[in-house]
C-alpha cells in the first residue's frame, strides 16, 4: 500500500482546514518563487521526466501537452490555462475533494503549470451544482491574492498571473474541452472542431490549454519531491499517484489515493471493505468512469488499475472512478441508465449522437424485459459502432463503449433475457 | 413543456419587468470585470445565477435585461438559459430537491430515495408542492458518487441517504429548520464510514 508520506493530497478527507496556514504546514507553497524562477522549460521538462499524464480521462502525456503551447505570441496577445473542474462523469468525484479540502493544491499548481505555458491567466471552470466547492475555492483564491502568491509580481517572481473561477450551469459536455471553452465564452457548450486544437486558437481565439483539476494539483508536489520521486511509483507510463472514487456495491465507498497499477482487488478489499457479499459476489465492474466498457468478475481478479494495463482488457482508466456491481445488479439497467445519461447529455449538434443515444437507450430499455429479438443485440452493436468516431467530440463514443461492453460481455444474459419474454408471452397467448 | 432532449422551452405567462437589486447589480459588474475587455458575453451565466438567486427563476424579462447588461442580442442569452439544466425557466419551491438517480446512485438504491420523497411530497418530478415549499427534479450525476445515494437541496448536498433520512431532511425542511449538509451516515466526507484508513497522521 501506497505510505502517506508518499501521498500528494494529505488533505484528501478535510480532516485539516483547507486555508492557507493549514497549506503552508501541508507543504504548499514552499519555494514556489524557486521553480517559478527554473523557468517554463525546465518545469515543461520536469512534468515530461514524471510521465504525468491527464488525470481528466484521456490519459495524454501532460508534459507534451503543455508543451505545445506557443513560445512566442503577438504582441499583448494573452495565452490562458483553463482548468476543467466540470467534474460529471458519473462516478467521479476526486476534484471535488481537492477543491473543498486541499484547495491551495490547485491554486499553486495553476500558478506553476501557467508559468510552463506562458499562460496569462488562468480560468477554472467549476461545474455549477458544486457551490460549496466552488466558495471554497474562491476564497483559496482570495487568500493567495492577498498574500501576494498569486496576480502581479506572483510570488515576487515578477511573473503576472490572474485566477479566475467560473461555474457552470448543468452540462455534462462542458466537461469537453472545446465545448468548455464555448460555455467560457458564454454560449451553449457546442463542441468544436479540431483543428484549430486549442493550443493554437482556444479561449477567445488565444493559445489555450485545458486540464483536468487533479493534474494541475499534483504538479507542485512534483516539482518539489522531483520527477524521479513521481516516476518511481507505478510502472512505466504509469507512474505516479492517482486518485480512485470507489462506488457502488462495496462495503465502505470512498476515495482514496493509491499508486498507479494498485490491483482492483487491493484497492476494494483493503480501502472499500470489500464487495458486498464478498469477493466472489461481484459480477463485474467499470473502472473508469460511465464512459469505460465494464469488465466482468473472472477478468477482474488479477487487474491492475493503470492506463494500459485496462486497454488491455478493452477498457479503460478514464477518470479512475470504479463502479462495482455484485450479483444482485440488473446489469442491463444498469447499462441502460448510463445509456438514458448519454442521451441527456448529448448536446444535440451532430446527428449520430443526437438520434443515436436516444435509439441506443429505447432499445437497451425493451432488453431490460427482454422485449426484443436475437437480431437486436446484433443490430444495437452495429449502431454504437455507427455512433462511435463520427461525432466531433467523444460524447458519442462515450455512449457507445458502455454498451460495447454489455454486448462483449453479456450477451448470454441479453439473450437469456430474449428468451424468458418469448416464453411467457407465448404461454400468455395460449 | 419540454422539446426533444429534455431542453425546457420558455412557458408563455411571464412577469413584465425585471431588476437587479442594487447589491447583485454591483456583483453583476464584479462578474464582468472577469473576463477581458470586449467579452461581457462571458458573464452571461454568472448573471442568469444572479438573477435566479434573486427570483428563484429566470424570467424572460431577466433574460432581457441581461442581454442588455452584455450588450447581445436577448437570443444569446435565451439560448443559453434554455441549454443548461440549472436555470429554472418558470417559478419552482422554496426548496428545490434533486435527486440523483444515474447509475452509481442507483446501485445504491436511489429508487427508494425516489419513492420516499415522492410519497412524502406527494408530488412527482417536475411538481411542486402546494404549499409552494417543494419542487421535485430528477437529475443527472451530482459529482459525489462515493456518498451515493444523495440529492442537491438548493445549494446544498445531502449524501449517504436511506429513504427515512431522506424524508428525515425533508421534515426538518418543513419545520424551517436547517438540516445539516454532507453525508448523512455520520462520516465527515469521503473516507470509508468506519474510518479513514489512510491519512489518519502518525502512521
Amino acid at each position: 500500500m501506497l505510505q502517506d508520506k508518499d501521498r500528494v493530497f494529505t488533505n484528501l478527507y478535510g480532516f485539516e482546514s483547507p486555508d492557507l496556514d493549514a497549506a503552508r504546514a501541508r507543504g504548499d507553497w514552499d519555494g514556489t518563487k524557486n521553480l517559478l524562477a527554473k523557468g517554463p522549460d525546465w518545469i515543461v521538462e520536469e512534468i515530461k521526466k514524471s510521465e504525468l499524464r491527464g488525470r481528466g480521462g484521456a490519459g495524454f502525456p501532460s508534459g507534451l501537452k503543455w508543451s505545445f503551447m506557443p513560445r512566442e505570441r503577438p504582441e499583448g496577445q494573452p495565452a490562458y490555462l483553463v482548468v476543467n473542474a466540470d467534474e460529471s462523469e458519473p462516478g467521479t468525484c476526486k476534484d471535488r475533494d481537492i477543491m473543498r479540502h486541499d484547495p491551495h493544491k490547485l491554486v499553486e499548481g495553476c500558478l506553476l503549470a501557467g508559468h510552463a505555458m506562458r499562460a496569462t491567466a488562468a480560468y477554472v471552470y467549476i461545474r455549477g451544482e458544486f457551490h460549496k466547492e466552488a466558495v471554497a475555492l474562491q476564497k483559496a483564491i482570495d487568500e493567495a491574492y492577498d498574500a501576494g502568491l498569486v496576480g502581479g509580481d506572483a510570488c515576487g517572481s515578477g511573473y503576472d498571473f490572474d485566477i479566475f473561477l467560473h461555474r457552470g450551469a448543468g452540462a455534462y459536455i462542458c466537461g469537453e474541452e472545446t465545448a468548455l471553452l464555448e460555455s467560457l465564452e458564454g454560449k451553449k457548450g457546442l463542441p468544436r472542431l479540431k483543428p484549430p486544437f486549442p493550443a493554437q486558437a482556444g479561449l477567445y481565439g488565444c493559445p489555450s490549454t485545458v486540464t483536468n483539476v487533479e493534474t494541475v494539483a499534483v504538479s507542485p508536489t512534483i516539482l518539489r519531491r522531483g520527477a524521479d520521486w513521481f516516476a518511481s511509483l507505478g510502472r512505466p507510463r504509469n507512474t505516479g499517484t492517482k486518485l480512485f472514487c470507489v462506488s457502488g456495491h462495496v462495503n465502505e465507498p470512498c476515495n482514496v489515493e493509491e499508486e498507479m497499477g494498485i490491483p482492483l482487488r487491493e484497492l476494494i478489499d483493503r480501502h472499500a471493505g470489500g464487495v458486498r457479499g464478498g469477493w466472489d459476489n461481484l459480477l463485474a465492474v467499470i473502472p473508469g468512469g460511465s464512459s469505460v466498457p465494464c469488465i466482468p468478475k473472472p477478468a477482474c481478479d488479477e487487474l491492475p488499475l493503470d492506463f494500459d494495463s485496462l486497454v488491455e482488457v478493452k477498457s479503460g482508466l478514464g477518470t479512475a472512478a470504479v463502479i462495482v456491481m455484485d450479483k444482485s445488479t440488473d446489469i442491463v439497467r444498469a447499462i441502460w441508465r448510463l445509456s438514458k445519461f448519454y442521451k441527456h447529455e448529448s448536446c444535440g449538434q451532430c446527428t449520430p449522437c443526437r438520434e443515436g443515444t436516444g435509439w441506443m437507450m429505447r432499445v437497451l430499455g425493451r432488453m431490460i424485459e427482454g422485449r426484443a429479438s436475437h437480431d437486436e443485440i446484433d443490430l444495437l452493436e452495429e449502431v454504437t459502432t455507427q455512433v462511435e468516431g463520427h461525432t466531433i467530440c467523444a460524447l458519442g463514443d462515450a455512449a457507445a463503449w458502455p454498451i460495447q461492453g454489455l454486448i462483449r460481455h453479456f450477451r448470454p444474459e441479453l439473450e437469456r433475457r430474449i428468451d424468458e419474454c418469448r416464453r411467457s408471452s407465448a404461454m400468455a397467448a395460449e | 413543456m419540454s422539446l426533444a432532449h429534455g431542453r425546457p422551452s420558455i412557458p408563455d405567462r411571464q412577469p413584465v419587468g425585471f431588476a437587479f437589486s442594487d447589491e447583485n447589480r454591483a456583483k453583476a459588474e464584479a462578474a464582468i470585470a472577469k473576463y477581458p475587455e470586449g467579452r461581457r458575453q462571458s458573464a452571461v451565466m454568472p448573471l442568469l445565477d444572479l438573477a435566479q438567486r434573486q427570483e428563484g427563476w429566470v424570467s424572460v424579462a431577466a433574460m432581457d435585461v441581461i442581454a442588455d447588461i452584455l450588450e447581445v442580442p436577448a437570443i444569446r442569452v435565451y439560448e443559453v438559459a434554455t441549454f443548461y439544466t440549472m436555470f429554472n425557466l418558470e417559478p419552482v419551491g422554496e426548496f428545490l430537491v434533486q435527486i440523483c438517480t444515474t447509475t452509481p446512485c442507483m446501485l445504491r438504491d436511489s429508487d427508494a430515495i425516489v419513492d420516499a420523497c415522492r410519497s412524502h411530497l406527494g408530488i412527482d418530478f417536475g411538481e411542486t408542492t402546494t404549499d409552494g415549499k417543494f419542487t421535485l427534479k430528477e437529475v443527472e450525476c451530482l459529482g459525489a458518487c462515493v456518498n451515493a445515494p444523495m440529492v442537491q437541496i438548493n445549494d446544498d448536498y445531502y449524501e449517504d441517504l436511506d429513504a427515512a433520512k431522506a424524508v428525515g431532511v425533508l421534515e426538518t425542511l418543513a419545520r424551517g429548520e436547517t438540516p445539516v449538509a454532507g453525508p448523512q451516515n455520520g462520516r465527515r466526507s469521503s473516507e470509508p464510514v468506519s474510518g479513514a484508513r489512510t491519512l489518519r497522521g502518525g502512521d
